[in-house]
């Protein structure tokens, strides 16, 4: 282990980028399992679906992978509102999504991810952008701007979600929902309308999600795996459906990742955010902002 | 007479919302108590702390002289105490006999004299007919009424012979009649020596069962007495009128 | 039937496989079948915790490739004959599992998930950075060509796991039949009830966690040898993972027979599969198997078997949802 200042700072700052594509992932999270309280361990799946989306528009088209997730976002929209629709009539209205719906995810995220093996291979792929590539230097500070982009777009969309869950009727009825399902029926508003609007939403930001990962870094199928525990590390940790909280989580956990990794190797580095996981859940289970 | 439950200054809060403040009474061994209030004056919140499915941050609970902070629901089911959930949960993959299994294999088991197959059997099927589902032992509970379903929580109730029991709401959409039937097997089990705290909101049911009666509005005791006197109590009346 | 009559049954049926397989005359038949029964171990050993309490384990491969690593690390520090060597994995799988469920089972069974997901990569990464046991690189383990009275070694490994699943399902049934059985339903059904019923529910689900980590261990431990050159990726492979779950949710769950059912039927079908197509393919099929049997199947091929049986469409049996559920913590 070299100890220098350099490295130190150089491995805070890029945690802290990190931690903003972090929250990013993870605010999708927040939403369907911190506010709705909906255990879908898919949702990586859908980031890297978001990430093969991305890139093929960007091969073939040559359209930068940022916008083009905005635009299939309604795509997302449309496949997170079917998904829940299932899942309800499935599992919830019968009383049984503790066994069988974790288990329809999880089918769900096998399904996904081997359809992608199949159709693409397990071949890393990347994306072309103007931004992937050059490097800012503030002094000894190296900052890749494929990493800045993302951040800066990162905080964008948490703002506006932020936004739309505190001001919107609709955003409001998300996250009355999971207390009182009964005040909002009594406003005349379908509770269950409201979580398929808000599960199409979390499954949404998993296309914008799977758009900074392919810039940030190469993906192939099984990079969603990684992404589980992290995603619900961080969900736990920033008190489960608060976004500034998830931000807060999610910049810890990129900080102490990236000092792992430039201290002590980046092997060790998945076993960070899965520790975290489990010390939360021993220690703190309502989360660093606890509700 | 000693007092089998005493509950000394309970507080309870979720997040910012108090639930209950302050609250302390006691409960004599053998006594038949009511428990009346508003909706959402924390009656349920109150069973929840006396038994152990909610932790209560304040005051303090004693039962039959042991101090109850700290051991869990199973626990304090093994020391005697046994309620009914307002709404009824039943083990829904287990047929109604196999319901009535449940506290015998485990509550009454772990106080010692452990019983023989038939035995047990023998005792589920009695505790049935004391509610009146002898004839439905084997089917299960998604078969049965609302109603039912009700008699159905009272009746596991009694099967871990508890030396208290809480009744929350037990007689809720039960006909005149029935809610009589229900009366009368209370007043049964409590010359058996079950003391019962009965929570109702059919005032007929609880001024006639009950020895003594607590009003609980808006997380804080605010009567404790005899029956007739406590619903001439003005503070009582506005709290019912005046909401 | 008593259970140890249950179990001379079982070795007798073991026994009589053994001979069928030894007649067709093909060591391939061995090969396959360990896989087989390794899978029917897996599926009863997730079952008595999924299943029979509810609470979903995805980390089956974290217990499985403890099993195996114990063996590679007794293989350097001692070497051992493979019964003792189960003996071990299920101890060491036995306690992790303990220690995992001490964390997690006091919280919901959705964090208990979460957190089998997170101890599989955790204890993925350890492994692969230990380099005692061969690290990334992986650990070779030299097994015999043959061993008296067996022939071919495969033919010793393929009778272990005969008598290993032969164990794993009576334990199941006896759980099934015992007081612990009725505890564990009480915690799939209704946690709140069952405690205020009398059911120790933190310690039975300790218990369940145990046992069902110690027979993954014990399915584990006998692999390196099976399969001669051990790396991270193949011990913590994808395919357990789905496996184990699918396996007893399409056979059903809520008796020992299904995990039974499911292990051979799903088994069998890969082990067919994978000669003749990728298997990418093969789990990708057990992915969509899984979804759809737990969405218009919930209860399994045992369920629609006992369907077809009493001519009657079986509505499953989940908590009753009232409309407008008070939330739990209503006063």
């Amino acid at each position: 282990m070299i100890f220098s200042f350099d490295l130190l700072v150089n491995a805070v700052v890029s945690g802290i980028l990190i931690g903003g594509f972090y929250a990013a992932v993870t605010a999708g999270v927040s939403l369907s399992f911190g506010v709705l309280d909906i255990v879908n361990i898919a949702h990586p799946a859908f980031i890297i679906l978001g990430s093969y989306t991305a890139y093929l528009v960007n091969t073939t088209l040559g359209v930068d992978p940022i916008l083009t997730s905005i635009v299939l976002a309604p795509a997302f929209y449309a496949l997170g509102a079917a998904i829940y629709q299932i899942y309800y009539v499935s599992f919830e209205k019968r009383g049984q999504e503790s066994l069988r719906g974790l288990a329809f995810f999880f089918g769900l995220l096998f399904i996904t991810e081997v359809s992608l093996v199949l159709y693409f291979g397990v071949d890393y792929r990347y994306v072309e952008a103007s931004y992937i590539g050059p490097t800012w230097h503030f002094g000894f500070i190296d900052v890749p701007l494929r990493i800045v982009v993302p951040f800066l777009v990162s905080l964008l969309l948490i703002a506006t979600l932020q936004l739309v869950l505190t001001r919107s009727f609709v955003g409001r009825a998300i996250m009355a929902v999971a207390q009182d399902q009964l005040a909002l029926r009594l406003l005349a508003v379908d509770p269950i309308r409201i979580k398929r609007i808000a599960f199409g939403i979390s499954i949404a930001t998993a296309s914008l999600a799977g758009a900074f990962l392919i810039i940030i870094q190469p993906v192939e199928p099984s990079v969603g795996r990684e992404y589980i525990g992290r995603v619900f590390a961080i969900c736990v940790l920033g008190g489960m459906g608060s976004l500034p909280g998830t931000v807060i989580a999610a910049m810890l956990v990129g900080i102490v990742e990236s000092l792992t990794a430039t201290f002590y190797g980046p092997s060790w580095a998945p076993a960070v955010s899965f520790g975290f996981l489990l010390l939360t859940l021993a220690v703190r289970p309502a989360g660093l902002l606890g509700r | 007479m000693s007092q089998l439950l005493e509950i000394e200054r309970l507080g309870k809060r979720f997040g910012g919302f108090v639930a209950l403040e302050d609250i302390s009474l006691s409960v004599a061994a053998g006594e038949r108590v009511g428990l009346i209030g508003p909706n959402g004056s924390g009656k349920s919140t109150l069973v929840n702390c006396i038994c152990g499915t909610l932790r209560n941050e304040a005051g303090s609970v004693r039962f039959d002289g042991h101090r109850l902070d700290g051991s869990t629901a199973h626990q304090r089911t093994h020391r005697g105490l046994a309620r009914t959930f307002q709404l009824p949960r039943p083990f829904a993959s287990l047929c109604l006999l196999d319901n009535m299994r449940i506290p015998l294999l485990y509550t009454v088991a772990a106080r010692g004299g452990g019983r023989s197959a038939p035995d047990i059997e023998a005792r589920c099927f009695e505790v049935l007919r004391e509610v009146g589902l002898e004839d439905k032992a084997r089917r299960l509970p998604r078969e049965l009424t609302q109603v039912e379903m009700r008699k159905l929580e009272l009746a596991r109730a009694m099967a871990a012979e508890p030396k208290l029991l809480i009744a929350d709401e037990s007689m809720a959409g039960l006909t005149h009649s029935e809610v009589e039937d229900i009366v009368a097997l209370l007043k049964r089990l409590n010359e058996h020596g079950v003391t019962i705290i009965l929570i109702e909101h059919i005032m007929r049911a609880v001024m006639s069962f009950s020895q003594r009666l607590i009003v609980l509005v808006s997380g804080r005791k605010i009567a404790d007495g005899l029956p007739d006197q406590v619903v001439r109590d003005p503070d009582v009346e506005r709290a019912y009128l005046g909401q | 039937m008593r259970s140890d009559f249950f179990l001379l049954i079982c070795i007798a049926a073991c026994a009589a496989l053994y001979g069928a397989a030894a007649a067709l005359g093909n060591d391939y038949v061995f090969f396959a079948g360990y896989v087989v029964l390794q899978y029917v171990v897996l599926s009863t050993a997730w079952n008595i915790l999924g299943g029979y309490c509810g609470y979903v384990n995805f980390g089956s491969a974290a217990f499985f490739a403890l099993g195996a690593y114990s063996t590679i690390a007794m293989h350097k520090l001692h070497p051992l004959p493979i019964p003792l060597l189960v003996l071990v994995g299920g101890v060491v799988s036995g306690v992790v599992g303990l220690g995992m469920g001490y964390l997690t089972l006091r919280l919901r069974g959705a964090f208990f998930a979460i957190a089998t997901l997170a101890l599989a990569v955790v204890l993925q990464t350890l492994v692969v950075n230990w380099d005692y046991v061969g690290g990334s690189r992986g650990a070779y383990i030299v097994r015999p060509e043959t061993l008296a009275p067996f022939g071919p070694y495969i033919r010793y490994l393929f009778t272990i796991m005969l008598l290993l699943a032969a164990g794993a399902v009576t334990v199941a049934r006896l759980i099934e039949r015992s007081r612990p059985g009725f505890g564990f339903a009480t915690i799939r059904d209704d946690e709140l009830a069952a405690e205020a019923s009398g059911v120790p529910t933190l310690r039975l689900k300790l218990v369940a966690t145990m046992i069902s980590g110690a027979l993954m261990g014990m399915a584990g431990a006998p692999f390196p040898y099976y399969i001669g050159f051990l790396q991270p990726s193949s011990a913590f492979g994808l395919d357990y993972a789905v496996n184990s779950i699918a396996m007893p949710l399409i056979g059903g769950t809520t008796s020992w027979v299904g995990p039974l059912i499911g292990a051979v039927l799903l088994g069998s079908l890969q082990q067919i599969a994978t000669v003749t197509i990728s298997s990418a393919v093969n789990l990708l099929i057990v992915g969509c198997l899984l979804v759809a049997f737990v969405i218009i199947a919930p209860n399994g091929i045992v369920g629609l078997v006992r369907q077809y049986i009493q001519h009657k469409p079986e509505d499953f049996v989940g908590r009753r949802k009232v409309e407008a559920d008070a939330p739990e913590h209503a006063p």
